[in-house]
């Protein structure tokens, strides 16, 4: 069976005058249908511009060479055309602020009907039946009536919700949540997580979710990919990465959360902060900061080991250990 | 006894919203509503709540930049409302604040020695000009961050280093109280970490209390020893960190604890499970819309903070 | 252990890189200069008449010609130069005194009867079209230069004022205010200190936009006869004398008519361009 998404070596660069300055370098995953996965990273990481990559959606000025595959089929480089019948249809994305997401002048109902007329070509009528229903699923009490509701008129969690309904309307394959929680309270937070859980489960589908709150990718998350600097640095079960991690940044990461159980005592922080990508060396992005590195390091990508079921991008064997 | 450091009473903030029609009834919003505490020096008070919880408007209140509508907050014993506007400016130089984003909270056009000498200024106004410098120069070595610092802008540092700035500005008249309004939200969890140590290295160093504002549960924990848990603005429970985390007492507190995701939870727990409530303007518990265990008392009457296993809880359904 | 400041690129590029602004520039140097020069030279004297040599088209003796009084009209040129500038100088800058003034009062004490007061005032004034404002208050005080230059400041006042409260407004939401007054900072300090700064390059840009506006009003109320007053040379009267004589010497309306458009260009020109320098000069690097 092959894959449903495989990436090969996907990097998304900025075309500037000098040298060409790369977002996410060299990146690898494969996804199956039903199967969930996780990007955790924190600002600079490229996670975000990996996630608009997948739709087809980075910035103009930005160049995405490699290969990314979908459903067997190759979307590099981008045909505008077959991007647009596959978004909505058969990849569908959530984003981190449900209000600037949503239009503000049209009608919940609506917006969620539009994808079903746009791509299935369904009657105004039938689409908005279906509306109410996906509402109701998302867990909209009273859906057939607020059909008729503007944006405004919800909350932030009910917004996300609507969001979601949005995203369910065509039945995609894969379904794309970049950061949908970190806008809202943790206690909605906790429902809507619970919500997309069920959700993906029940229609099997793919789900890629994207955050910077390790709870959250756990939650979600059978298998789960490190970015740091646009560089994947470890991937593996959630588990076990969060559990015995192997990179000195996942290490690092995992250590300088204030955990709940773990009271007072230090953390241990990572020194230093994440360079500019137009300052960000040839080699292991996380050099500068990693306590193990050598020159090696610094000037090339280091190769992948496997360790259990955990694949692990260093050059130092002793750091991995 | 010992003076506490800071204490509030009954604390009220009210704030007038636009009339509903032309001749309708004004409405209220309550933001922060019969809220006390006692805070002795030394110590650290977590406020947790989430949005609309009320905790930023507590924290404008602590430090007197808003007037309470009802009660009294007091530094030292001693009653801010009470104080003329330059005996105010002068008890100032004992506590001040640090802001949640790293960006809006320092001047762009103001070089980071002038940020940070700013208290100073009011503070001390003889220093000469090179005696503040010293003393800024002195704070930024506190921070760790290094000299050439003194001439820049802000925009030039990352948001880690923006906070440090910000505590910088914050420490540099020798105040007793810290209020930090959620410091750390904005920032990665790696400089998260370090800005949290070097908190708590300066609240050893110099003998700090803090007041310490977050909607994160773990940093909240991980920083403070008492902790006042919030929601629209009324106190539902109050007491050891350890101790409420650990056996939260309130429904609120009980979500709020089970929502964190944890990174060894096993996907679905077993959590407590708020109901849809939207807005409930009404009568009774602010929280009866939600709580799942809501009784019509509940509906009716409001809540008192009553004691409760060594702790305070605002429940009809607990103690 | 925090490492050294990182040293993030700046986004604001050299003034020079800005075409807008090069260009406004020049143009505005130029008109700047020639009048400057008319202070101490002009190749005829402006107000001399000659009628002997009336509507002569342009010559060695003569660059632009002559108007139907002989006159030169490249030495009339020069001296509306001079008019035109000082109009707009003193009206622009009477506008921005009064109207930043206003606005940051109205800014600093928002919601209270005052700030309401102000922006009512503002909204009357704007209620009646520029121009129909000037030759009100001109027809009122008199004709005249200092007339007009009052008008025309008249009614920059609410423009300046309504700029300076919404500009002032965002930089007391942001945090900093708070800090500042956390300090013991009074408002009129914080005033002064943090947001007069910060919106200084918005004052600055609008400036340029108004002074455009202004040589156009006071070429239209020197056309209507309510501006500078004969025999003081000024663009706009030179416009409306040039109709009569369409016929026998067109060159005599698109010499100040070029004068007025070229002017309006390069004040328009030179506001893009500063506008363009000021905003992405605050580069934000990543937390």
């Amino acid at each position: 069976m092959s894959a449903l998404l495989s990436t090969a070596n996907l990097t998304i660069a900025l075309e500037s005058g000098e040298a060409p300055v790369s977002i996410v370098r060299g990146l690898n995953l494969t996804l199956n249908a039903g199967e969930t996965l996780g990007i955790v990273g924190e600002s600079g990481s490229g996670k975000s511009m990996t996630a608009l990559a997948l739709m087809g959606l980075i910035p103009s000025a930005m160049r995405a060479s490699g290969s990314l595959r979908f459903e067997g089929q190759e979307l590099l480089p981008y045909d505008e055309a077959r991007m647009t019948r596959l978004r909505g249809a058969r990849i569908a994305m959530i984003f981190q602020e449900p209000m600037t997401a949503l239009n503000p002048v049209h009608r919940i109902g609506r917006q969620i009907a539009e994808g079903l007329m746009l791509h299935e070509g369904t009657g105004e009528a039938a689409a908005l039946a279906e509306a109410a229903r996906l509402l109701d699923r998302v867990g909209i009490s009273q859906a057939a009536e607020r059909l008729g509701a503007y944006p405004h008129e919800l909350s932030g969690g009910q917004r996300q919700r609507v969001m979601i309904a949005m995203a369910l309307a065509c039945r995609p394959e894969l379904l794309i949540a970049d950061e949908p929680t970190s806008a809202l309270d943790v206690t909605v937070q906790a429902q809507l997580l619970e919500l997309i859980r069920d959700v993906v489960a029940e229609r099997t589908m793919a789900l890629i979710i994207i955050s910077h709150d390790l709870g959250v990718v756990a939650e979600l998350a059978e298998r789960t990919i490190v970015l740091y600097g646009g560089a994947v640095m470890e991937e593996g079960p959630t588990r076990a990465l969060f559990t015995a991690p192997h990179h000195p940044y996942t290490r690092g990461l995992i250590a300088a959360l204030p955990g709940r159980g773990r009271r007072r005592g230090r953390l241990t922080a990572i020194a230093g902060s994440v360079p500019p990508p137009h300052l960000m060396a040839a080699g292991c992005p996380f050099h500068g900061r990693c306590k193990y590195s050598g020159e090696d390091c610094r000037v090339m990508m280091p190769p992948v080991t496997q360790l259990g079921q955990s694949l692990v991008h260093c050059h130092r064997e002793e750091a991995i250990h | 006894m010992t003076v506490p450091l800071v204490e509030a009473r009954g604390l009220t903030r009210r704030y007038p919203l636009k009339r509903k029609g032309l001749l309708g009834p004004r409405l209220v919003l309550t933001a922060v509503d019969d809220v006390s505490f006692s805070l002795m020096a030394g110590r650290s008070l977590g406020i947790v709540g989430e949005s609309g919880s009320g905790k930023s408007t507590l924290a404008r209140l602590v430090m007197a930049l808003e007037q309470p509508d009802a009660g009294s907050v007091s530094f030292n014993g001693e009653n801010l409302a009470g104080l003329s506007g330059a005996a105010l400016r002068d008890r100032r130089r004992q506590f001040q604040m640090v802001f949640q984003d790293p960006f809006s909270s320092l001047d762009p056009r103001m070089t980071v020695s002038h940020v940070v000498a700013e208290p100073l200024e009011v503070a001390e106004p003889t220093l000469t000009r090179s005696a503040r410098r010293d003393k800024v120069a002195a704070m930024l070595a506190a921070v760790s961050l290094p000299d050439e610092a003194l001439d820049r802008y802000p925009h030039e540092f990352s948001g880690g280093q923006r906070q440090r700035i910000a505590l910088a500005r914050a420490l540099v008249t020798g105040p007793r109280l810290v209020v930090a309004d959620e410091p750390v939200s904005a920032l990665d969890v790696s400089v998260q970490a370090q800005v949290l140590n070097l908190m708590a290295d300066l609240k050893e160093a110099r003998g700090l209390t803090y007041l310490f504002i977050s909607h994160n549960l773990a940093v909240v924990e991980h920083v403070a020893d008492d902790v006042l848990v919030l929601y629209r603005g009324r106190v539902v429970e109050q007491g050891e960190t350890a101790d409420v985390f650990d056996n939260p007492a309130h429904p609120y507190t009980r979500a709020l604890v089970d929502s964190v995701p944890g990174i060894d939870a096993a996907g679905a727990r077993e959590r407590i499970r708020l109901k849809d409530g939207g807005r409930h303007a009404g009568a009774g518990c602010g929280f009866a819309g939600r709580c799942p265990f809501a009784a019509e008392r509940c509906r009716i009457e409001v809540p008192a903070l009553k004691d409760h296993n060594g702790r305070k809880v605002a429940c009809h359904l607990v103690g | 252990m925090a490492g050294g400041v990182a040293a993030a690129p700046r986004a604001g590029r050299s003034p020079w890189r800005h075409p807008s602004f090069v260009i406004g520039g020049a143009i505005v140097g130029c008109i700047v200069v020639v009048a400057l020069v008319s202070l101490v030279w002009t190749p005829w004297p402006a107000t001399k008449m000659n009628i002997p040599h009336k509507l002569l088209g342009p010559s060695a003796e003569h660059w632009l010609g002559t108007d139907h009084f002989g006159r030169d009209v490249a030495s009339m040129l020069m001296v509306g130069a001079r008019n035109s500038l000082a109009v707009g100088f003193v009206a622009v800058g009477i506008g921005m005194l009064f109207g930043v003034t206003l606005g940051t009062l109205s800014a600093a004490k928002s919601g209270t009867w005052l700030d309401e007061a102000i922006m009512r005032s503002a909204d009357f004034t704007f209620a009646f079209p520029a121009v129909l404002s000037a030759v009100m208050i001109t027809a009122l005080l008199g004709p005249g230069v200092v007339n007009a230059i009052i008008a025309i400041g008249i009614y920059n006042i609410p423009v300046f004022a309504r700029l300076t409260r919404s500009g002032a407004l965002q930089v007391w939401a942001k945090d900093f205010t708070l800090a500042a007054r956390a300090a013991g900072k009074t408002t009129v300090q914080i005033t002064l200190r943090h947001v007069i700064p910060n919106i200084g390059g918005l004052i600055i840009v609008q400036g340029t936009v108004q002074f455009a506006t202004a040589i156009l009003a006071e070429a239209g109320l020197s056309y209507l006869g309510l501006g500078t007053q004969p025999p003081n040379p000024s663009w706009g009267r030179m416009l409306f004398e040039a109709q009569t004589y369409m016929q026998r010497q067109p060159l005599l309306a698109v010499f100040p008519g070029l004068s007025i458009a070229l002017a309006v260009l390069g004040c328009n020109l030179l506001g893009d361009g500063l506008r363009d320098i000021f905003d992405p000069r605050v580069a934000r690097s990543r937390a």
